[in-house]
């Protein structure tokens, strides 16, 4: 293997290569390419439709999506044949933009099932009890949620504000390397988005590393990216810096099309 | 037609609580069922001799009734009947003292982990093992209290007017076939008798076993909850495995009269191979609350409908079912409730999991007399698949007698959905744990009822089924 290409996967948190994915038999994500650097944040933009969600499943492991073809290296390591428990472990991350409910499991059961099956993968113990509960009621204060929290059913009856200050509370407790954030943005009001932005910037770091996909430039405000891709018919099209954003905001999506010569 | 012993073997898989120890019983009886049988059964424990021909009468109408073929259907008819003990008796009488149980039975006990607070905590602890209780504890101010908790030979002995007063009135001896056989051959179980007013604050418990290789076990309780008294009894039975078949058939009566409460509560893990054949039934007077919480995991086939029979005005009735059906089980359970006076209130929930080509059926049966105006029942059933090859199966039967009533019914089927475990992996879960997440999740509902220790057993036993089954 060149030398000079391994030392380049290892600074970064997220390489892929010609990523082909089907989703019930149709290719969605065509040779798609993409590096993330470490402790950066990254914004995915793009169209309805252009396959953003299905790389956020793809990465995370969801098994109806199905890799014909390409790589990806998270810390240099190749996580196609991962699990998606396996892949949590080894410190991706995704903030789902439908949660599932699970009734009957308290958010506190399932976080401390959560963190520890996390720490047991990278052979430390449990958790303290005491310790747990301090982290989780000092990360659900900064994410101003209340302490009945703890004890609701996962998820079950949950606001959508709510749900996705909960997938932001998971994200904290886990402290991911890698955060994928799909749409959080979707359904929240201007109060709960500045919370729930708060949370992932308090988070972010030069471990963390945070790839936003979104629709709208609107999170875009209050997570700021370093880098911007555009992503249309399952392949990044263009990238650049914050500002590629609020220009797709003002222009929308046509030009890219027009410039790039993707299909309509 | 009996299972052989190699079919039987091929059946057995690990089970957790599958040790069994060596057998020093002083008695046992043969194999096999007659009135010979039965009587050497009365003998021994020196019964009067109403018992005797109770149990004699018993038999006869165990033999008169045909085997029922609803419920498990053909699988009663694998039970071969004589080639079963009806009567094992470890030691000469009841120990009094926990320092006079025998080693071997305490080396038991430890392997099922019966916590040791527990006997500090817990207001008595009747173990059965075998067919007779060799330990009661009962603490003194329940004694002064006038409670009274025995094994139910030494209660026929020991208050013999209580006992005959109340006796077989709940379930008579020609109920069904498997009550007709508990009442000839009964042996052991609780007596329990809670006297007016008196309330036992913690719960009552008794361990029950299986341990010598076809034993059936035939125990009878009967509880009496006096006027405005209460009672919770715990129960909570683990069996080891053995290449034969097994047979437990259990009957349970409960008297509560005016005002009083009792709490019923059952979590049964037999192994694979028993055929776990129950029959419960109680019996509310004015204004007293029944409740029956029951769990059946483990067994071959399980048949078991916890009644309630609503007597007089004001009574409320109150049954939790939940049932786990695995690899090669068969859990047939619910629950039956009869509203016989006016305004009386029932509620039936019941939650069962079928895993690989398991099956559970939920049976149940709502009655409402002509008389039973202004009466109130809810029945909800929930069942949860884990596998494309699980079964489940719903037969309420709902006949009400007249129009000023207020019934509800609801019935759900959900399956574990790809997208529920994939969440749940995705935070570094791993898959057994997920389903068991679910699981266990699907039946807070009725775990928070129980209490803690058992609560925690039921989960850590779903933990254990859930192990090793994802593929």
């Amino acid at each position: 293997m060149n030398t000079d290409r391994e030392i380049d996967t290892m600074e970064k948190t997220l390489v892929i290569r010609n990523l082909h994915v089907n989703v019930e038999d149709k290719e969605i994500l065509k040779g798609l390419d993409l590096e993330l650097e470490k402790g950066k944040t990254h914004a995915i933009m793009g169209p309805n439709g252009s396959g953003k969600s299905t790389l956020s499943y793809a990465l995370a492991g969801h098994p109806s999506y199905e890799v014909t073809a390409g790589e990806v290296l998270f810390e240099g390591q190749d996580i196609l044949e991962m699990g998606p428990d396996e892949r949590a472990q080894a410190g991706i991350f995704l903030a789902f933009q439908y949660p599932m409910s699970i009734p009957g499991v308290s958010m506190a059961n399932f976080l401390r099932s959560a963190v520890n099956s996390v720490r047991r993968a990278r052979g430390e113990g449990d958790m303290r009890v005491p310790e747990f509960r301090k982290k989780l009621t000092e990360r659900m204060a900064a994410l101003k949620m209340d302490r009945s929290f703890m004890g609701r059913y996962l998820n079950e009856g949950f606001s959508g504000g709510e749900k996705k200050r909960a997938e932001i509370l998971q994200m904290a407790m886990l402290e991911p390397k890698l955060a994928i954030m799909d749409e959080t943005d979707s359904g929240l009001d201007i109060d709960a988005l500045r919370v729930v932005s708060d949370g992932v910037n308090t988070l972010k770091g030069d471990d963390m590393t945070v790839l936003v996909i979104t629709h709208y430039q609107r999170l875009l405000n209050y997570i700021k990216p370093d880098f911007v891709h555009v992503l249309m018919d399952g392949r990044i099209v263009t990238s650049g810096g914050p500002e590629l954003a609020l220009e797709l905001e003002s222009r929308g999506y046509d030009w890219v099309r027009a410039e790039f010569a993707v299909p309509a | 037609m009996a299972l052989t012993e190699q079919q039987l073997k091929t059946s057995e898989d690990q089970y957790q609580y599958g040790f069994h120890d060596e057998e020093a019983p002083l008695f046992k009886s043969k194999r096999g069922l007659s009135a010979e049988v039965v009587t050497e059964i009365s003998k021994m424990k020196n019964e009067p001799q109403w018992m005797l021909d109770f149990r004699l009468k018993a038999l006869k109408y165990f033999e008169k009734r045909p085997m029922p073929q609803w419920g498990g259907g053909g699988m009663l008819d694998e039970i071969d009947f004589e080639n079963i003990f009806y009567y094992i008796r470890p030691s000469d009488r009841p120990e009094q003292d926990w320092d006079d149980v025998p080693d071997y039975i305490k080396v038991t006990f430890d392997k099922l982990g019966i916590p040791e607070a527990e006997k500090k905590f817990l207001a008595g602890v009747g173990a059965q093992y075998e067919s007779e209780v060799i330990y009661h504890n009962l603490q003194k101010d329940l004694e002064e209290k006038g409670v009274i908790f025995l094994d139910t030979d030494s209660a026929l002995q020991q208050y013999p007017d209580l006992f005959r007063e109340h006796f077989a009135t709940i379930i008579p001896p020609n109920d069904n076939k498997f009550a007709a056989l508990n009442s000839a051959v009964w042996s052991g179980g609780s007596f329990i008798y809670v006297p007016e007013g008196v309330h036992i604050d913690l719960p009552l418990q008794a361990y029950f076993r299986i341990n010598a290789e076809n034993a059936g076990q035939f125990e009878r309780t009967l509880i009496i909850v006096d006027k405005g008294a209460y009672v919770h009894y715990v129960e909570g039975c683990t069996a080891p495995t053995y290449t034969t078949n097994s047979l437990h058939s259990a009957v349970v009566e409960i008297i509560v009269k005016e005002g009083g409460r009792c709490r019923y509560t059952t979590i049964q893990n037999w192994s694979k191979n028993v055929y776990n054949l129950v029959t419960k039934r109680a019996a509310a007077y004015k204004d007293a609350t029944m409740e029956w919480v029951d769990g059946n995991l483990g067994s071959k086939l399980t048949m078991k409908y916890p009644a309630i029979y609503l007597m007089e005005p004001g009574a409320k009735g109150e049954i939790l079912s939940v049932a786990f059906a695995g690899h090669g089980q068969h859990q047939d359970a619910g629950g039956k409730v009869v509203h016989v006076a006016p305004h009386t209130t029932s509620t039936i929930t019941s939650k069962s999991i079928s895993k690989e080509d398991g099956r559970s059926s939920y049976r149940g049966l709502l009655k409402v007399h002509p008389e039973a105006e202004y009466s109130k029942s809810n029945v909800r059933c929930d069942a949860l698949l884990l596998h494309e090859n699980s079964r489940t199966d719903t037969y309420p039967y709902i006949e009400i007698e007249n129009d000023r009533v207020d019934i509800g019914h609801e019935a759900t089927v959900s399956k574990v959905g790809e997208e529920q475990l994939f969440y749940l992996m995705s935070r570094g879960v791993s898959e057994a744990d997920a389903y068991s997440m679910i699981v266990t999740g699907f039946i807070e509902p009725i775990a928070k009822e129980l209490p803690m220790e058992y609560a925690v057993e039921l989960n850590r036993l779903i933990q254990l089924e859930m192990e090793g089954s994802v593929g």
